[in-house]
C-alpha cells in the first residue's frame, strides 16, 4: 500500500531530513513510526500525502509513483487517505458537523448520504451529541476525536496520523489508539507517527524507528 | 454553494457592505449619466423631427395675415401652420418674462406677428433650407428663420458627452474590478488556514476557487442592484426640475427612467465584473497557498 525505495528528502539549503529510507507497508497493516522530534517523522508523512516531494528515490502509494504524479492528480490521491493532525486543523468558524462533512462535500456526496455518514462517524468517536457544537467549545481530546471522525468519514483506504495523542493524557491516548485499532480491523491501512513509546509497546504492531533521517530499527514488535 | 457564499458575505456585514457600496457608486455614476444622455438624445431628436420655421411678419392687418397664412399653407412640404398675432405674442411674453410693468410703459406693441410653420417630418436639412428660402420670398414676410444650427451644435456637444460617459464607464469598471479583486484577495488571505485544510483533505483547485468566484459574483450583483437604487433615486430627484425646464420651453418632455433592458445590463455587467475581479485575484493568490 505504501512503499519507500531509497527515499531521501533534502530541504532547500538545509540538511537531509530523510536519507535512503526504504520500507513497505502492506494493505490492511497497522504500523507505528517513532523517533525523537526532528528525526524526520513529519517529513515522511508529508511525502506520503504528497505535501512534499522526495529529492531522491521512489514513493509509491496505492500503486502510484508520487514522483510522477501530476499536480492536478494530488486531490484524488488525498481522497484515498485520511489524515489526523496533532493540532487538529479544524475549521473554527463552523460546527462539528460541518467540519466532519467537509471531505464528503469535497468528494461530491449527496446531502442525504452526508448526514448519514457524518453521524455514523461521529457516533464511532463518541461525539454524536456534539454535532451542533462549535469546535472551540470542545476539550482537546474531543477536538482530536472530531479530527479523527473527519479523517475516516469518507472511508479511506489509508489512515495517517501525526502525533495524534500529542497533547492528551494517558487515558484519552489509550482510547484514541483503540479507535485506530478498530479502523484497522475493518481493513484500513494505518500509520501512526508518535514519540509515545509506552503507547507503542502496549500494541503489538510493527514499528519503524527513525533516527536522524534514517531507519534505525524496524521491529515487528512480536506480531 | 451559491447560497453558502452569500451567507459568508453576510457573516461580515459591515465589510461586505462597504465593498458593495463602493461598487454600487462606481456603477451608479455611469448608469445615471447614460440615462440622462439617452434622455437628452430623445429630446433633441424630438426637436429635430419638428424643426420649425418661424416667419416674422411685417406690420400687417389681420386680414392680410390671414391671407398670407393661406398662401403659406398652399406650399408643399408643410405639415401645419399656426398664427401668433402681435397681441397674443405680447400677452405670452408678459406672462413668461415677468417684464409686465416695463411693457406697460411702451406706447405700442413692439412684437411682430409670427407664423410658426411645422414642416413635414423627415425632410432633409437642404429641403428645409429651400423651404425656408421660398417662404422668405413671400410678400409680408420680414424674415423666415430656420433653427437648425443650434440643433447641430447640440448634437456635437452630445457626442462629446457620450464619449466622456463611455470613458467614465470604462474607468469605473476598472475600479470595480480592482475593488472586487482586492476584497477577494483579503478574503483569501483571511481564510488561508481553511484553504490549506481543504487542500489537505483532497479538495481540487476548482472546488476551492468556486466560493470565491461566487463571492465576487455576489459583490457585483449586489453592487449593481445598489447602483440601480442610487441612479434611480437621482433620476427621480431630477424629474421635477426637468419637467419644469421643459415646460418653460413649451415642451411636454418628461425625464424617462431606465428601462428593464438597462437594469438587466447593469446587474449582469456588475456580476460579470465581480466574477472577473475575483477570478483574477483567485488566479494570482490561490496558487501560493499550499499546505506545509
Amino acid at each position: 500500500m505504501i512503499r519507500f525505495d531509497n527515499v531521501s528528502k533534502r530541504y532547500p539549503g538545509g540538511q537531509e531530513a530523510l536519507s535512503s529510507v526504504s520500507f513497505h507497508l502492506t494493505p490492511g497493516s497497522m504500523s507505528f513510526l517513532t523517533g525523537h522530534s526532528g528525526a524526520g517523522k513529519s517529513t515522511l508523512l508529508k511525502l506520503i500525502a504528497a505535501i512534499e516531494r522526495s529529492s531522491r528515490g521512489q514513493v509509491i502509494v496505492d500503486g502510484r509513483n508520487l514522483g510522477k504524479l501530476p499536480k492536478r492528480q494530488i486531490p484524488w490521491l488525498r481522497r484515498r487517505m485520511g489524515i489526523v493532525f496533532q493540532d487538529h486543523h479544524l475549521l473554527y468558524d463552523r460546527s462539528v458537523f460541518d467540519n466532519v462533512s467537509l471531505p464528503l462535500i469535497i468528494a461530491g456526496y449527496k446531502p442525504r448520504d452526508i448526514g448519514r455518514r457524518v453521524r455514523a462517524s461521529l457516533d464511532k468517536v463518541g461525539l454524536l451529541h456534539k454535532e451542533k457544537a462549535m469546535p472551540v467549545t470542545l476539550s482537546g481530546g474531543e477536538q482530536q476525536r472530531v479530527g479523527i471522525a473527519r479523517a475516516v468519514v469518507h472511508r479511506p483506504a489509508m489512515l495517517l496520523a501525526d502525533e495524534p495523542t500529542g497533547n492528551l493524557d494517558p487515558q484519552l491516548s489509550h482510547e484514541i489508539m483503540q479507535l485506530f485499532v478498530q479502523f484497522n480491523q475493518v481493513g484500513v491501512t494505518v500509520l501512526i507517527a508518535t514519540h509515545d513509546i509506552v503507547l507503542v509497546k502496549a500494541l503489538r504492531c510493527p514499528v519503524l524507528t527513525l533516527e536522524q533521517g534514517r531507519i534505525a530499527h524496524s521491529a515487528d514488535n512480536g506480531r | 454553494m451559491l447560497y453558502f457564499s452569500l451567507a459568508k458575505l453576510l457573516a461580515s456585514p459591515l465589510a461586505s457592505l462597504m465593498t458593495v457600496a463602493v461598487i454600487g457608486i462606481s456603477i451608479a455614476l455611469p448608469t445615471a449619466s447614460y440615462v440622462l444622455l439617452a434622455n437628452a438624445q430623445t429630446a433633441s431628436s424630438d426637436w429635430d423631427a419638428n424643426a420649425r420655421i418661424s416667419l416674422y411678419l411685417n406690420d400687417l392687418s389681420s386680414a392680410d395675415a390671414d391671407a398670407l397664412l393661406g398662401q403659406v399653407q398652399a406650399q408643399s412640404g408643410i405639415a401645419g401652420v399656426a398664427y401668433l398675432s402681435p397681441d397674443k405674442a405680447l400677452e405670452e411674453f408678459r406672462e413668461i418674462s415677468g417684464f409686465g410693468d416695463a411693457l406697460d410703459a411702451l406706447d405700442n406693441n413692439p412684437l411682430p406677428g409670427v407664423i410658426v410653420v411645422e414642416p413635414q417630418a423627415g425632410l432633409s436639412a437642404e429641403r428645409l433650407q429651400a423651404l425656408a428660402d421660398s417662404l422668405n420670398r413671400l410678400d409680408g414676410v420680414d424674415l423666415a428663420q430656420l433653427d437648425v444650427e443650434w440643433v447641430k451644435r447640440l448634437h456635437a456637444i452630445l457626442r462629446i458627452i457620450r464619449r466622456s460617459v463611455t470613458a467614465l464607464a470604462a474607468l469605473l469598471s476598472l475600479a470595480v474590478l480592482l475593488v472586487v479583486g482586492n476584497t477577494i484577495r483579503l478574503d483569501i488571505l483571511n481564510r488561508r488556514a481553511e484553504i490549506e485544510v481543504t487542500k489537505l483533505i483532497g479538495a481540487t483547485d476548482g472546488f476551492i476557487r468556486r466560493p470565491f468566484l461566487y463571492g465576487g459574483i455576489w459583490y457585483g450583483l449586489l453592487g449593481g442592484a445598489l447602483a440601480l437604487v442610487l441612479s434611480g433615486t437621482t433620476l427621480l430627484l431630477l424629474r421635477e426640475p426637468v419637467a419644469q425646464l421643459a415646460s418653460l420651453y413649451g415642451s411636454a418632455f418628461r425625464l424617462r427612467m431606465f428601462d428593464w433592458q438597462l437594469a438587466v445590463l447593469v446587474l449582469g455587467g456588475g456580476a460579470t465584473l465581480g466574477w472577473l475581479g475575483s477570478w483574477l485575484a483567485v488566479g494570482r493568490h490561490l496558487k501560493r497557498i499550499e499546505p506545509r
